[in-house]
């Protein structure tokens, strides 16, 4: 069973609001740059960085990264996750990071994204994006900038779809 | 997707898709190579275990690199093959080694089989670093890395490999590996070092080394043991050079853009000249810098299986 | 004691009978075979108080099988092997003669050595041993040892098994030499410059392994050689243990060129499997010489049927479980067949190869004639060495049920159909299941 809980509009708005509002908390695009968590996560970078530069008109730079090799469980896991390509072609140091996902859950992603980070580099700050917020947390971690918040079971998932990936921009809820 | 086995001990055991999964792999350790920080947490707390019969300083430090910069511990145990064959046995030894926690057992050895035995005898991720004149997986996946890498495909390339095919376990693992990759594979050298039946593998011999080499878009040397001069595979290094030497003369007869590789340590003047090993076509140091990221995609995998 | 194995189909080759009859032992000899015919008359007549009588029905009853190539590995080798467990192993093969090999240590070189094994066969043994005595003094190829002295100790036959007498004019005088004792000289051949540090047959298969290989050449360049000096000096020549396609051409042209007095044998492990056995560095099947290929066991199973091959002997040859363990370089060479000798040459008989009187005459009656005993066969008269087959019940090979030492099998887990359910030796029955 499942519910459309965004639709391609739904998420078009989102971006446009969540853009502005990562620029009215950091007054400006300056010094900013934006790293997406493989992989949904890139395609939302992707996504953020432009809607960025049309409203700020900067160049924002944009890279992705992937956490296989920094995640926590690797003892309990039923095979190793695929090693996808993390490109951070720009200097971190001193920049203010916005990590960007597309679901954010247990928290655990997120701590290792950080980790992945700080092996990059010393950012002034690291911020977090999320299209979807849907509980569950964890560790102590919470979002910057939120898309939706979406009260689930643990049961459920919660699914984007991208254009990127020859999808429809989407996200559903399932159950069984 | 994941390896079916806990263990790599030749490449014999792979299929094409667990190949392109290691080499797919080791392409994101490659990224991690070249940061500043080069080490990652993902096999944190696991520990790691050099088990070498037979001095390499090359491999033993490739893997010891590579199991470094996953995080893991790594322990290194070198014995001489001499004072194994009077005292403890193999089993006793691995026995040991997995009763100090070791997950994964880098193993070298000059008996073929070993490899095979450790993993068969202990619940610890064995990985093959060349076994007498069996295996050496590694040394082929790194090879074919770098051809991918160099190449972007690897079907359809000719490859040929020259020297000692009979002793040598690069040359086995990688023409098990071309094979399964779809390149076509020719063996160049004496027949005493080269035997007949490895036709049965699919593979073209050749002797005469300008005829071999005609159209090759890789030239593979291997190492030339001396020891086997004055034992009857050929009489001398003078004469080996002038045979199957790898020239710049003789690489002109491959295709313009041939690359060529070698496993390492180089004998110069002996199955290559200077001039082609430190020329442009050559990639031998890319081989040395993809091995580690190969060779930690291969601990990165095998952690993930479960049997 | 008088004992009557009744019903059984009983193949002796010696007297050409293969037939149900019930056979008659007493007092540790054979008394008689009787036919279903003169069966029912004669029985009125006799008291058969104090006779142990034995069903054998849906059985075969055989004479007690005769090895000539055995390793007791007593004295110097006891953790391998006793003369105890082997010879027991022996029986539970329905074996009831073995000739022991001489490379023990100290070596069978001497009649004091032969003396040793037997008498500790006559006090431990569970069947009759006949000891191999060295050709040569320390197996060393160097200079002959004291043949008629070890012959008159109770040495059947000469051997250098296992190290070959490399120089051809030791052999060509070994063989000479011998003709006063009119008794065969047992040769392992191999020509171990050939041979040197191979651990396998050679082929695709040893250099994917990465193991190193042994030519069948390495084999055939000696039958030859000493099919020649055989010929040369008119001395008895036994060829053990062959396993190529090319000694048996050899054999079978010398046999037919009738100018040697040559025999020759082989062993389960040559028909039965290939080189494919090795696997993933099984040393259990690891054996010198080594498994050969497909075409090698074909020609052997034909050498066998057309009479070029004599004998079927076992090549026994146990080893601790350790010794097994680990590099397979390393490993000794041999196959502990005992236990399953019968069972694997009875599928000879499945197959077309032998009949059941051809498979006794190879493994019973063959041998007794080229050692010189009077064995190998039911004849009134004879000792009453006996064994008795059931073929009808599948049964799984398992190692660990061996009473042998030696548990090196490549066997383990083969289902196999003939196994001896009894077998008389020494005047002992010993019965099973
Ligand atoms: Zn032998
Ligand atoms: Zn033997």
């Amino acid at each position: 069973m499942s519910k459309v809980l965004l639709n391609k509009e739904d998420i078009g708005r989102i971006i446009t609001r969540m853009a502005h509002e990562i620029i009215e908390k950091n007054k400006g695009v300056s010094s900013l740059c934006l790293i997406g968590i493989q992989r949904g996560g890139v395609h939302l970078a992707g996504r953020l960085a432009a809607r960025l530069q049309e409203i700020g008109g900067q160049n924002i730079p944009v890279g992705a990264l992937d956490i296989a090799l920094y995640r926590d469980d690797i003892a309990v896991r039923k095979e190793q996750p695929v090693v996808r390509r993390t490109e951070v072609a720009f200097e971190i140091n001193n920049e203010k990071v916005v990590l960007v996902d597309d679901v954010l859950f247990t928290g655990r992603s997120i701590r290792a994204a950080m980790d992945a980070v700080m092996d990059f580099g010393r950012p002034s700050a690291i911020q977090l994006a999320v299209l979807v917020d849907r509980g569950h947390r964890e560790l102590p971690i919470k979002a910057d900038f939120v898309g939706k918040n979406v009260p689930t079971s643990i049961e459920e998932t919660v699914k984007v779809e991208f254009e990127e990936d020859g999808l429809e921009d989407r996200v559903v809820l399932e159950w069984v | 997707m994941g390896l079916k086995s806990k263990d790599l001990i030749g490449i014999k055991a792979l299929d094409a898709a667990d190949i392109e999964q290691i080499l797919d792999t080791a392409a994101g350790f490659k990224d991690v190579l070249g940061r500043d920080i080069k080490k990652v947490p993902a096999l944190r707390g696991k520990t790691t275990v050099n088990l070498f019969y037979e001095p390499s300083t090359r491999t033993r430090t490739s893997f010891e690199l590579a199991a470094k910069r996953l995080s893991t511990d790594v322990i290194n145990f070198s014995v001489s093959t001499s004072s194994v064959v009077k005292g403890e046995s193999l089993r006793d030894t691995a026995l040991t080694i997995q009763a100090l926690g070791a997950d994964f057992i880098i193993v070298r050895h000059s008996c073929s089989g070993v490899a095979h035995f450790l993993a068969n005898n202990l619940d610890a991720s064995v990985v093959n670093a060349g076994d007498g004149t069996n295996e050496h997986p590694t040394q082929a996946l790194l090879d074919l890395f770098t051809i991918r890498e160099k190449k972007g495909i690897i079907r359809g390339l000719e490859v040929a490999i020259v020297g000692d095919i009979l002793h040598s376990r690069v040359a086995k693992s990688n023409i098990y590996a071309l094979k399964k990759m779809g390149a076509g594979v020719r063996l160049i050298g004496p027949p005493t070092l080269v035997p007949d039946v490895l036709r049965d593998l699919d593979v073209e011999i050749y002797s005469d080394m300008e005829k071999g080499l005609k159209g090759a878009d890789i030239v593979m040397m291997l190492r030339i043991q001396v020891e086997r001069q004055g034992k009857g595979f050929f009489p001398t290094t003078v004469e080996y050079f002038r045979n199957w030497g790898l020239t710049p003369e003789r690489l002109a007869g491959a295709k313009k853009s041939a690359l060529v590789m070698h496993p390492g340590p180089m004998n110069r003047g002996v199955e290559i000249s200077s001039d082609v090993a430190d020329g442009m076509r050559s990639v031998i140091l890319d081989q040395v810098t993809n091995g580690l990221a190969v060779r930690m995609a291969v601990l990165y995998l095998l952690a993930g299986v479960r049997e | 004691m008088k004992v009557v194995i009744k019903n059984g189909r009983v193949i002796d080759p010696s007297q050409g009978i293969d037939g149900v009859c019930d056979l008659a032992i007493e007092d540790g000899k054979i008394k008689e075979v009787k036919s279903e015919k003169s069966r029912g008359k004669s029985q009125k007549h006799e008291n058969n108080r104090g006779t142990k009588e034995i069903d054998a029905s849906g059985k075969l009853v055989l004479p007690g099988l005769v090895d000539l190539h055995v390793h007791l590995r007593e004295p110097g080798y006891e953790y391998k092997e006793t003369i105890r467990t082997g010879t027991t192993a022996a029986v539970r093969g329905g074996i009831t003669s073995v000739c022991c090999m001489p490379n023990t240590n100290p070596v069978n070189d001497n009649s004091s050595v032969t003396e040793f094994i037997l008498k500790k066969a006559a006090s431990e043994g569970a069947c009759r041993v006949f000891p191999i005595g060295a050709i040569t003094k320390g197996q060393k190829g160097e200079e002959l040892a004291e043949m008629s002295i070890m012959y008159e100790a109770g040495c059947v036959a000469f051997s250098d098994d296992g190290r070959p007498v490399m120089d051809s004019l030791m052999m060509r005088r070994a063989m000479e030499y011998s003709r006063i004792l009119k008794v065969p000289l047992i040769s392992h051949c191999e020509d171990l410059a050939l041979s040197a540090g191979g651990v396998m047959h050679e082929g695709l298969l040893s250099v994917t392994l990465g193991l190193k290989g042994i030519p069948p050449q390495a084999e055939e360049v000696m039958v030859a050689r000493d099919i020649a000096l055989a010929e040369l000096t008119g001395g008895r020549l036994h060829i053990a243990h062959v396993s190529t396609e090319g000694s048996v051409a050899l054999i079978r042209s010398a046999k037919k060129r009738g100018m040697a007095d040559v025999t020759a044998e082989t062993c389960p492990h040559y028909f039965s499997i290939t080189e494919e056995a090795v696997g993933n560095y099984d040393a259990n099947a690891k054996v010198n010489p080594p498994l050969r290929s497909r075409k090698d066991a074909e020609a052997i199973k034909q050498g066998l049927h057309d009479g070029t091959i004599d004998v079927i002997a076992t090549d026994h040859a146990p080893h601790h479980r350790d010794e097994k363990l680990g590099e397979f370089d390393f490993a000794p060479s041999g196959i502990s067949g005992l236990e399953t000798s019968l069972g694997l040459s009875m599928r000879l008989v499945d197959e077309g190869v032998l009949t059941y009187s051809g498979l006794v005459e190879k493994m019973a009656l063959k041998p007794s004639g080229i050692i010189g005993i009077d064995r190998g066969t039911l004849r009134p008269g004879a000792e009453a060495d006996v064994v008795v087959v059931d073929c009808s019940r599948e049964y799984r090979v398992d190692a660990g049920e061996f009473l042998s030492k030696g548990k090196n099998t490549p066997f383990g887990g083969w289902t196999l159909s003939a196994k001896p359910v009894l077998t008389i030796s020494l005047g002992r029955i010993h019965e099973w299941e």
